[in-house]
């Protein structure tokens, strides 16, 4: 636990920081009224209405951090194993690793295949 | 307790003053940078683009970046009508905090003697120390997705999940560029991973691995050749286009200490961390001792962050499509397979296969995936073999009758001026995009 008390001092330390500089540029800058000033920035045409909590985004977004979490589980997957290679004994560390990459290999070639991949 | 030794052990048992002081050092180096940083850049760029850039502000105009977050919080801190107040105000603290975080596991140099007391140039280390990098890579696009989403504008929205879908695509390949650098440090420590550089950096023993991390560490700090979020002619500012003030300043602040993070990061696990350059060392026993492994680290540091810059003045910005295609077809099964290389190598050395075995055996892998592409390419094409010799089919300009797209006819009349039908236009209402 010792390890971890300076990540919390920093942390604390930058939190401090950043909420107080939010609340400094709230008090510090001035005040000027304008009903133009707080709508939405459309390049000064009237903004578009947006549907209360952000509204339809294109799939592909939703695809991709699917995408993501099934390979970041592999690559958490895989540091263990790195960390740990030079106590492996013989051949037997190097297959198993072949066999889990191979078998998410199966899903990345089928992503591939399907068009997950592609961006248009 | 004992402090004297060297890894993991050395850690977690500073006094408090020295854990206060060395998290204040840090906070201050990384805002120091932060300012010294820009003012670099706009420089460098200036002259890349024959200009003179800033030197009003100070000697050399060393204190611009100082003025710019002077007048920043000046000015007005518009919080839009429409945004979620509270997510608006808490994006901008979530991408700075994990920013400043990350760079408590950088090794800045050996074991040092501080008021009598001996103790690592580095905030703290832990056994799973690259890991918290990436984890708090990853909490800082909590910041730019809840300020997109927050901010209820089409750009910020926009901005937001791009910048968010191209840092995690990124991410992907830049983790399993760190794999090979594991396997030969035999640790996520940061200072195991430095202290197994004492005589080759892993930079150049495993160079696939390290250009991969360069690649990557672009798309990672949304920066050129891979600044999309901010693309100015499509997306205005991106995912912080209705922030203003210091709130604006903060995402600022938080992309600038990522691109010193991530140069801090490539030093650590491919540079040699805080080692001297291999001259430097043969004239001079003394380089790796003291105080002075800080001014190699910064050099090097220094030597990315012009990188980046320079990159920056010289490269265009790449479209979104060939973004993703790079970070999900090309570097993500590159690093695969180079980790599976690294990995065979290192198994056959250890268990003592000499290089003629190597050989043999690397051919007969090489040969069966050969024919086994050869015989694949001929069972997927006998269904469908073309004769070469068959005359051509013609296209036929389709009409808009048949189905053709309706292409105005060539010579069509040129008109100067308003038609009278179009002269009244009826205001149409701005749709959605």
């Amino acid at each position: 636990m010792d390890l971890y008390i300076p990540i919390i001092v920093l942390g604390v330390l930058a939190f401090g920081f950043a909420g107080f500089s939010v609340v400094m540029g709230a008090l510090s800058g001035p005040k000027r009224w304008n009903k133009a000033k707080l709508e939405a920035y459309e390049c000064g045409i009237e903004p578009t209405p947006q549907p209360v909590g952000g509204g339809r985004f294109p799939v592909k977004y939703y695809l991709t951090a699917m995408l993501f979490i099934v390979f970041d589980i592999e690559i958490i997957f895989l540091y263990p194993w790195a960390v740990a290679f030079n106590r492996f004994a013989g051949w037997f560390g190097l297959i198993e690793m072949v066999l889990f990459i191979a078998t998410v290999l199966v899903a990345y070639a089928y992503i591939w295949r399907r068009g997950g991949l592609e961006w248009d | 307790m004992k402090c004297t030794t060297e890894g993991i052990a050395g850690f977690g048992c500073d006094p408090w003053w020295l854990i206060g002081g060395k998290a204040l050092v840090i906070f201050v180096f990384l805002v120091l940078t932060v300012l010294l940083s820009m003012w670099v850049e706009r420089r460098v760029i200036g002259r890349m683009q024959l200009r003179i850039g800033p030197n009003r502000c100070g000697p050399f105009g060393l204190l611009q970046g100082l003025a710019d977050g002077v007048k920043l919080a000046l000015k007005e801190d518009i919080v839009p009508a429409g945004v979620d107040k509270v997510v608006f105000w808490l994006a901008p603290v979530v991408s700075a905090v994990p920013a400043f975080i990350s760079f408590i596991i950088i090794p800045f140099g050996p074991t040092v003697s501080i008021f009598g007391h001996q103790t690592q140039l580095q905030g703290t280390d832990l056994p799973v120390a690259v890991l918290l990098v990436l984890a708090m890579s990853s909490m800082g696009i909590y910041g730019i997705v809840l300020a997109g989403w927050s901010s209820m504008s089409p750009y910020s929205l926009l901005g937001g999940l791009r910048s968010s879908a191209q840092m995690i695509s990124y991410e992907i390949a830049m983790s399993l560029s760190f794999v090979a650098v594991f396997m030969f440090a035999g640790s996520m420590s940061t200072s195991q991973i430095v202290a197994g550089q004492q005589h080759i950096w892993y930079g150049v023993l495993l160079l696939p691995s390290f250009l991969i991390y360069i690649i990557t560490m672009m798309g990672e700090s949304n920066r050129i050749p891979f600044d999309l979020p901010e693309g100015e002619g499509e997306l205005v500012g991106g995912f912080h286009t209705e922030y203003s003030s210091l709130k604006f300043a903060m995402f600022f602040l938080a992309e600038y200490i990522n691109l010193a993070t991530l140069s801090a990061l490539a030093t650590t696990l491919f540079l040699g961390g805080w080692h001297a350059p291999p001259p430097i060392t043969t004239i001079w026993a003394g380089a790796n001792s003291g105080w002075w492994p800080v001014l190699w680290f910064l050099i090097k540091i220094w030597a990315f962050i012009f990188f980046f810059i320079w990159l920056r003045g010289s490269l265009p910005r790449v479209r979104y499509d060939q973004l993703m295609k790079l970070g999900w077809k090309v570097l993500m099964p590159i690093s695969l397979g180079w980790i599976l290389l690294v990995a065979t190598i290192r198994t056959a050395s250890r268990e003592g296969l000499n290089q003629t075995q190597l050989l043999i055996y690397g051919g007969i892998t090489i040969a069966v995936v050969l024919v086994g592409s050869f015989a694949w390419d001929l069972v997927a094409t006998s269904g469908r073999q073309v004769d070469p010799y068959a005359e051509p089919e013609r296209a036929t300009a389709a009409e808009p009758a048949q189905g053709g797209f309706p292409v105005p006819p060539l010579d069509l009349p040129h008109y100067h001026g308003v038609l009278p039908e179009t002269a009244a236009r009826k205001e149409v209402s701005s749709g959605t995009h």
